[in-house]
């Protein structure tokens, strides 16, 4: 049986990450200058393009509000809303939350209508370690709102 | 994917947002974890979720291996008048769990 969220998993996959960086810059010890010159694509960097396109995202109505922090990475809830009239004419079609260090980037994609009343939504969610969420909203005229925060993780939910 | 719960309130109003919360007993298989073999877990999880009312769209979420086991789901809704809401969760591989709930609206 593999326990849930077994710490020994978490630590084996960072050792290994951390083995293979140090290898790579042992072998090529121009890597760090070339890396700096083309930064890493991050996963969650991707995904944020792809929802984005070529919109630029603005900053207010949109709030992550979670614990600051997480006792328990398996489980942590949250809510996420945009201050939006919800009219026929202006409302919050989507609200993507993303994380930035989990394997895999995508959390959730809550879909509104105008029938909602209200864009806010809560779940639950598992964050492999401390890192910050992003969420962004799609809007009805075609903007896009971007937030982030940090959240602290204790003990890390390791994808399950 | 089993016992669907869902929380409405007792009594709504035409006219007033009203908080519905859901929760469904689900393991969120997310593919990351090795059994004591080695050998990879495969990926089940409830990918998605959706809320009708009158058949009309009213919510939903596409989930993915981020989403805690037992996921909990809630959203808000404008009560136009009486009415019954269908709730459907999406399994991977395509099963799904249906429940219906009438709302109770008093003027």
């Amino acid at each position: 049986m593999t326990k849930i969220g077994s710490p020994a998993v978490c630590n084996r996959r960072r050792f290994v990450v951390a083995a293979a960086a140090a290898t790579a810059v042992a072998v090529l010890p121009n890597l760090p200058a070339l890396a700096q010159d083309q930064p890493e694509a991050k996963p969650w960097d991707a995904l944020v393009k792809k929802i984005l396109g070529d919109a630029k995202p603005v900053e207010g109505k949109l709030t992550i509000d979670m614990a600051e922090i997480a006792e328990n990475g398996n489980t942590v809830p949250f809510t996420v809303a945009v201050d939006s009239p919800m009219s026929d004419k202006d409302y919050v079609k989507a609200i993507h939350l993303i994380s930035t260090a989990n394997p895999r980037p995508e959390v959730v994609v809550f879909r509104f209508t105008p029938a909602a009343g209200v864009a806010k939504a809560e779940s639950r969610l598992r964050l492999v370690s401390t890192q910050d969420v992003i969420a962004i909203a799609e809007l009805s005229d075609g903007k896009f709102l971007m937030t982030r925060r940090p959240v602290k993780v204790t003990v890390g939910g390791c994808g399950g | 994917m089993q016992n669907p719960r869902v929380k409405l309130p007792e009594k709504a109003k035409p006219g007033e947002v009203i908080q519905v919360k859901t929760l469904i007993s689900h393991v969120m298989e997310t593919g990351q974890r090795k059994d004591a073999d080695g050998k990879t877990i495969p990926r089940k999880i409830i990918n998605s979720f959706s809320a009708k009312f009158e058949g009309q769209d009213v919510f939903s979420a596409e989930m993915f291996p981020g989403i805690s086991a037992n996921p909990y789901l809630s959203f808000f809704f404008k009560v136009p008048g009486p009415g019954e809401f269908e709730f459907t969760w999406v399994e991977d591989g395509g099963a799904r769990v249906v429940q219906k709930e009438k709302l109770n609206v008093v003027a």
